[in-house]
């Protein structure tokens, strides 16, 4: 019995008309076709969505723009408060100082340069103590964050997703085990894998770096999405286990569907939106693990700079004796604003991949 | 039911064995050791040191020795501590050992002190979360896509896109310092626990939220929920029978982490508000390579996990009747 | 329908009281934990190893020992002079290598015993036991006997094993190929049974010797004694023979055998084939002679710690150690309970002495609560022997890691005293009368591994030296008044004034800077690298991870990088991994501090010696070594600090380290305490503290001459004094 007869059942006449004839229409379209249609047409979710690529572009493009150098030293006493762009737009102070780029990087900057030369834009964010533009480094931090945050969903949504659906769907012994590994790995703790393998890449960083690429920061990566597939996989499991009792699945086994098309193809999709979700909340929380670490001296190493880091050094100064507000506001403006359209972002695609919805509006 | 408690058990101790073997050996192949100080310490005392944890041994003998009652000392002699007294009897017998970092106290006196308060604090943040969160998480999918909804998926963003050592350094400034309503930090009295509790519990109640959401507009598109409406029956009876049962299925699911994490997770809240719990350790400990009390709550850590996870999963036959427990 | 509603309705009231129960129980359990405030709270920083003071190392023991246990001496708060503490006086002989301290009579245990000079023989004993792993038991190896004493080796002492209780030395001369004629005695382990066995009180008011005997068996040779108090001492060799001879002139002198166990303690001889020796070693059941001697004897029988009767002490010196009162005062060396140390140990749970409710004190304090990582309860020891002049009844000591934490805490009034402060309100709190950093006993400074080239280059040390900018270290980033390092040394050594690096100055500190820099690149050139040479090298900075830190490591990195050329990287190492790295020499440059013991320049000096445990940087100067010995050596005053100035000219002239700034102490202090004043080490005794009333305070104020900024003093308006202080003021009242 397939969804639609059963909706055909329940709606009454001129409403089966209608629904029959968006049938008729839709018919052909693929998934993710229709997602993308339906994506477009919530408003919201379009508005995050463009604010995210912006925001992206921004951060890419980072070196290109005609910001103060994140990492330049000039120290001060005290951070100094923000410039208001009416005060003053900018000036001719740059100084071109940044940790080891690469090549691309380091042409945009040659770049940068050739367009704007030594100006440079003011501190509209102000500067922490150590004379940092905070929204130079904002902007360059949320290349460290965006990516940790790319790293870790991709790890959890390929390792996570297929783990729990394949454990969920042959459930009994199997479901068993793999549920059991599962629960060896969240009780190990994460600390001693962290310094264990950050410490063998530290040995080994020449090495590694030269013929491999791999340094501390994708170890890192590595490490955060290994933590954070496995409430995925428990996530998904649980949906799938419900799931598999359900009718769409039983008429998919008596047409002799094999395993594999039944998670990958009937199972998965169906559990996509509490994926998306789930992966929406990752997310936020893969990156404030990052600071985490990066507290604990286990994250990316000063002078680059990441949203975490920059929400560490600004918690400091929440305190009764002085504020200074634009060290904590605006990067946690950046970062609320970021997850936020994440979020927003992640409900759109949400409703527009759910097979259920699939076809009405 | 009590077949599936039994299995349960088994599994649970085959898990134990293999999260204490890895956990063991990974955290003596990490490098630095318990006694490595600003001070290098001289040879012989530190030789004298290693010795009297048995540190000298070899390791698959200190694993034999901190799993059991065993001895094992060279030419059948005691195994001996400073006074003659063997300093670990085992994890078999319940004895997790001496802290290597608070010497004064045992593993065991450190999660018995601890832990009740972990678990008041938890439990106020849990309250916290499940109140907060359900409210919200169901109200903004009964009026899906309003300003209400947006409102509340707003907060609920904020409250999982700040670190909670923000929310807890703005909560401080608020109701302490503008609005002296209650005590900066510390652990005494109920009054001490509602900050940090709120604090602790903001991330899991916009988890929360956005879970319960998600799951009721789930329940909310199906059959019987239509079939429900259709026969007539009042909205909110419809509602409160029907729906937030299935809704909740995500919800639970999560509660089982979510418990766990609130009562171990709490490192940086108890570090704001000077509680002594249980959160601290598990990462202090580690960082001291304070190798016992690091297994000890690591042990409790898997033990509260797997009781949470099984009550998850109780949880689930009852909330949905088409999952079975695991079939024979 | 009607039972499913029921069901679900009972399994909703189930979650209810569930999550009911839970609430209650955790109400239950935070209310069950109220205290009352403490008179006084100071933050700790951190939770405390352990009570124990022998075992402990670390600046918040210091202080929690400080509140419950008293040595020999105190440190005056304000100028750090020893002056008594359970001694009420101390005579030193004319050579400086004797002292003999004289103890008050009425010093008192919490429990009422009395504090006798074999306490302290015993603690100090006990500190350097092999056993009680202390790592401060070097502090005392200037104690004659005590070095030997700390390194038995621990087969002998760790095992149980009694086999190893006997030593044996093969006679060369009366042995042949197949046999082999032995000595045999006692090893240290059982001489320390005998010492224990025979009382102090006994041994020196009448000789009570035991009798030693010897018998052969089959399969091996018994060695005993027996004693008038029944002491019953058997131990077996494990070899067979034949015994040719006991010791004549032990016979009955069971001093004699305790004084010199080895070369006159020999008990029997012994003859056996030479395979059964063979194997007796191999099998390691028996220990060597030579090794014994020099690892056991010399250490175990010559300790000169001795009591003389209950109220003198003698302690005797390898060699006249200036700052030796200043040990005495350094809260290591303080006494413990031993009675009830011993029946902890006989009940099987050896910590139990240290439970509030059991642990036994001779200081000013008693733990009457502690719970872990939250708070030490101290009150007033009613016994101490000066508790008339102490004025607090009550002290809470919090182990509160976090700074803002702490910061909050003060200024809610909940906390009286913080040990250190938020690093980024440090340009707010600075002139504020409750924050008054004072020079400190510390030196912030970065280690050059010396065997890595560029680094074994002095050139290119220097060059990396002269270019740290440390003014604007210390006004940008440290902040509060740190004193930039030119030397080791810090500045406040009594008697002793720092040798500088060489190096070019201007009376305006940013042209002197200027001219440095400009040494530094003349330097490094060279040295050979920059236009024309060699590429310049890559340098890593290793530090641990601290905000403070990470500054300073990103300013010098720039520094090196825009100045100098160099290529700079960080290397942050979370801190147990960066001990590691640091004690393997396998870094470049690595971030370290080093805070003085005691007052005395040879605490900042004896740690580069070649090969020393804390120098780590693979820097070794036999010039150096030759001084430090000679130093210690030296009798006369001026002369040792002569030694100790060359020293650290020679430190300075080879820079295996960068000094950047000395310490200050960044203490905040409710201005109400009286009592407490800023000094040199930061040590900080609780018998003085007390609350001012308003009137003393402000003449306190009124003294001032320097600027500062008033703050809301907490407190009690009228004042806390010491119960001695109230009658005197009541005195002068009327």
């Amino acid at each position: 019995m397939s969804q639609v007869t059963r909706e055909r059942w329940d709606l009454g006449g001129t409403q089966m008309e209608e629904l029959l004839s968006d049938v008729a229409r839709f018919k052909g379209e693929s998934l993710w076709q229709d997602a993308w249609r339906r994506l477009k047409a919530n408003r919201a979710s379009w508005y995050a969505l463009v604010f995210l690529m912006i925001f992206g572009g921004i951060s890419l493009l980072a070196p290109v723009l005609p910001l103060p150098s994140p990492t330049a030293i000039d120290l001060q006493i005290e951070p100094q408060p923000p410039v208001a762009p009416w005060q003053e737009l900018g000036n001719d102070g740059f100084r071109r100082e940044y940790w080891d780029l690469n090549a691309l990087d380091e042409s945009l900057v040659d770049l940068r340069q050739l367009i704007f030369g030594d100006w440079q834009l003011s501190n509209w964010m102000g500067t922490d103590a150590k004379g940092r533009d905070i929204l130079s480094r904002i902007i360059w931090g949320s290349r460290t964050s965006i990516l940790v945050a790319i790293a870790a969903t991709l790890c959890s949504l390929l390792i996570g997703v297929s783990y729990g659906a394949v454990s969920g769907f042959f459930g009994g012994r199997i479901d068993n085990l793999m549920m059991r590994i599962v629960d060896v790995l969240y009780s190990i703790p994460f600390i001693f894998v962290v310094i264990f393998l950050i410490t063998i890449v530290n040995e080994y960083r020449t090495e590694l770096e030269d013929s491999w690429g791999v340094n501390r920061e994708v170890v890192f990566y590595v490490v955060i999405g290994a933590i954070y597939w496995l409430t995925m996989a428990r996530v998904v499991r649980g949906q799938v286990l419900s799931l598999r009792e359900t009718e769409f699945v039983e008429a998919a086994r008596v047409i002799g569907a094999s395993s594999a098309r039944i998670v990958f193809v009937h199972l998965v999709p169906n559990v996509l939106s509490i994926v998306i979700v789930y992966l929406t909340l990752t997310i936020p929380a893969v990156m404030l693990f990052e600071a985490f670490l990066s507290f604990l001296g286990l994250g990316i190493e000063p002078p680059k700079v990441s949203w975490g880091l920059l929400a560490v050094d600004g918690s400091e100064v929440i305190n009764p004796v002085r504020i200074y507000w634009w060290l904590i506001v605006f990067p946690a403006a950046a970062m609320g604003a970021t997850l936020l359209a994440l979020n927003v972002l992640g409900d759109g695609l949400r409703d527009a991949l759910d097979p259920k919805l699939r076809g009405k509006d | 039911m009590i077949r599936f408690l039994l299995r349960r058990l088994l599994w649970f101790g085959l898990t134990l064995l293999c999260v204490v073997s890895v956990s063991f050996f990974l955290m003596r192949s990490v490098r630095g050791g318990p006694f490595d100080n600003e001070r290098t310490l001289n040879p012989a005392i530190e030789r004298n040191m290693q010795a009297r944890y048995h540190l000298d041994w070899p390791q698959w003998k200190q694993f034999l020795q901190y799993i059991g009652p065993l001895n094992l000392a060279e030419d059948g002699a005691e195994l001996v501590g400073g006074d003659g007294t063997d300093p670990f009897g085992g994890i078999l017998t319940g004895d997790f050992g001496p802290s290597f970092k608070y010497r004064d106290f045992t593993v065991n006196d450190i999660i018995g002190q601890s832990l009740p308060i972990s678990v008041s604090l938890g439990s106020i943040a849990l309250l916290w979360a499940l109140v907060l969160g359900l409210t919200a998480g169901i109200a903004s999918a009964l009026y899906r896509n309003s300003k209400t909804d947006v409102a509340l998926r707003l907060a609920a963003t904020t409250g999982i896109a700040l670190p909670n050592f923000v929310i807890a350094g703005f909560l401080v400034i608020l109701f302490v310092f503008l609005m002296p309503l209650l005590p900066v930090a510390g652990y005494g009295t109920p009054k001490h626990l509602i900050l940090p509790g709120f604090a602790l519990g903001a991330p899991f109640a916009a988890y929360i939220a956005r879970l319960s959401r998600t799951g009721m507009l789930e329940v909310l598109s199906q059959d019987h929920i239509r079939t429900a409406h259709a026969k007539g029956l009042p909205s909110r009876l419809v509602l409160l029978r029907h729906a937030i049962k299935g809704g909740l299925l995500p919800v639970v699911s999560y509660l089982g982490p979510a418990t766990a994490g609130i009562l171990t997770g709490s490192l940086v809240i108890e570090r704001i508000f000077a509680i002594p719990g249980t959160g601290s350790h598990f990462v202090n400990s580690a960082l001291n390579r304070d190798y016992t009390l690091s297994m000890g709550v690591t042990i409790l850590y898997t033990v509260l996990v797997y009781g949470l996870n099984t009550l998850v999963d109780l949880a689930y036959t009852f909330l949905d009747p088409r999952i079975k427990l695991e079939e024979s | 329908m009607a039972s499913a509603n029921r069901s679900l309705r009972a399994r909703q009231s189930a979650a209810l009281l569930l999550l009911g129960g839970g609430l209650a129980a955790a109400i239950f359990a935070a209310s069950s934990g109220r205290l009352e405030r403490a008179d006084f709270v100071f933050k700790n920083g951190t939770e405390v190893q352990s009570l124990d003071p022998a075992t402990v190392t670390g600046v918040p023991e210091g202080r929690v020992i400080r509140m419950l246990f008293e040595g020999l001496c105190i440190t005056h708060p304000e100028t750090l002079e020893p002056i008594p503490g359970v001694a009420e006086s101390w005579e030193i002989a004319p050579d400086g290598k004797t002292y003999t301290f004289t103890l008050r009579d009425d010093a008192r245990w919490s429990n009422g015993d009395p504090v006798t000079a074999y306490d302290f023989e015993w603690s100090l004993r006990r500190m350097l036991h092999p056993v009680t792993a202390a790592e401060y038991a070097y502090q005392l190896w200037y104690i004659r006997g005590a070095r030997a004493y700390t390194h038995m080796p621990e087969d002998l002492l760790y095992t149980d094993n009694l086999l190893h209780s006997v030593w044996l030395e093969e006679q060369e001369e009366s042995s042949t190929s197949e046999t082999v004629r032995l000595r045999m005695g006692l090893t240290g382990y059982l001489l320390e049974d005998i010492d224990q066995a025979l009382t102090p009180g006994l041994r020196d008011e009448e000789e009570r010797p035991l009798n030693v005997g010897s018998a052969v068996e089959a399969g091996g040779a018994f060695v005993g004694f027996s004693g008038p108090e029944g002491i019953q001492l058997h131990y077996h060799s494990p070899i067979s023979g034949t015994v040719t001879a006991t010791n004549p002139e032990l016979a009955g002198d069971v001093k004699g055998l305790v004084e010199d166990a080895y070369e006159a303690g020999w008990i029997l001889e012994l003859e056996c084939p030479r395979a059964e020796l063979e194997r007796a070693i191999t099998a390691g059941e028996v220990i060597e002679g030579p090794e014994f001697r020099v690892e056991v004897i010399e250490g175990q029988n010559r300790l000169a710690i001795r009591a003389e009767d209950e109220r003198t002490l003698e302690i005797g010196l390898n060699e006249p150690t200036a700052f030796f009162l200043n040990l005495m005062a350094f809260y290591p060396t303080f006494p413990i309970h031993r009675s009830s140390f011993e029946a902890a140990a006989a009940s099987g749970d050896e910590n139990s002495w240290l439970e509030p409710q059991n642990l036994v004190t001779n200081g000013p304090y008693t733990v009457e609560f502690r719970r872990v990582n939250d708070r030490i309860r101290c009150r007033k020891s009613p016994t101490y022997w000066d508790a008339d002049e102490v004025a607090f009844e009550t002290v809470d000591i919090l182990a509160v890691e976090h700074t803002v934490t702490g910061m909050n805490l003060y200024l809610t009034g909940e906390c009286d005293w913080l040990e250190t402060t938020p690093p980024s309100l440090i340009p707010r709190l600075m002139g504020r009368e409750d924050f008054q950093p004072a020079a400190y006993l510390g030196t912030y400074y970065y280690r050059v591994n010396v065997n890595r080239p560029p680094f074994d280059d002095p050139r290119v040390r220097r060059a990396l030296a002269l270019s740290i900018d440390r003014n604007a270290i210390c006004k940008n980033i440290s902040r509060a008044g740190e004193i930039p390092a030119f030397s080791f040394v810090p500045p406040g050594m009594p008697g002793y004034s720092g040798v500088e690096m060489e190096r070019p100055d201007h009376e305006d500190p940013q042209e002197g800077y200027k001219l440095r820099l400009a040494e530094a690149k003349r330097l490094l050139q060279e040295a050979g690298y920059g236009p024309g040479g060699m590429e310049m090298p890559t340098i890593e900075l290793l530090y641990n991870t601290n905000e403070t830190h990470k500054d300073i490591a990103e300013v010098l990195a720039d520094t090196w990088k825009r100045e100098l050329g160099l290529n700079a990287k960080h290397l942050n190492q979370e801190w147990k991994v960066y001990l590691d790295t640091q004690r393997t020499i396998s870094y470049d440059v690595s971030r370290s501090a080093w805070i003085g013991d005691y007052l005395d320049a040879n605490t900042f000096l004896d740690m580069w010696v070649t090969d020393g445990e804390n120098n780590r940087t693979g820097w070794g100067n036999s010039r150096y070594d030759e001084l430090i010995a000679l130093a210690a050596k030296e009798a006369d005053k001026a002369k040792r600090l002569e030694h100790l100035q060359a020293a650290e000219a020679l430190l300075m002239e080879e820079l295996p380290v960068l000094p950047i700034y000395f310490y200050v102490t960044k203490n905040m202090v409710n201005p109400r305490l009286g009592g407490f004043y800023e000094n040199m080490l930061d040590e900080h005794y609780p018998k003085f503290w007390y609350w001012m009333d308003d009137e003393e305070l402000e003449a306190k104020r009124g003294a001032r001459t320097d600027e500062w900024t008033r703050v809301d003093a907490a407190g009690p308006k009228e004042g806390l004094y010491s119960p001695a202080e109230r009658r005197r003021r009541a005195e002068a009242g009327r």
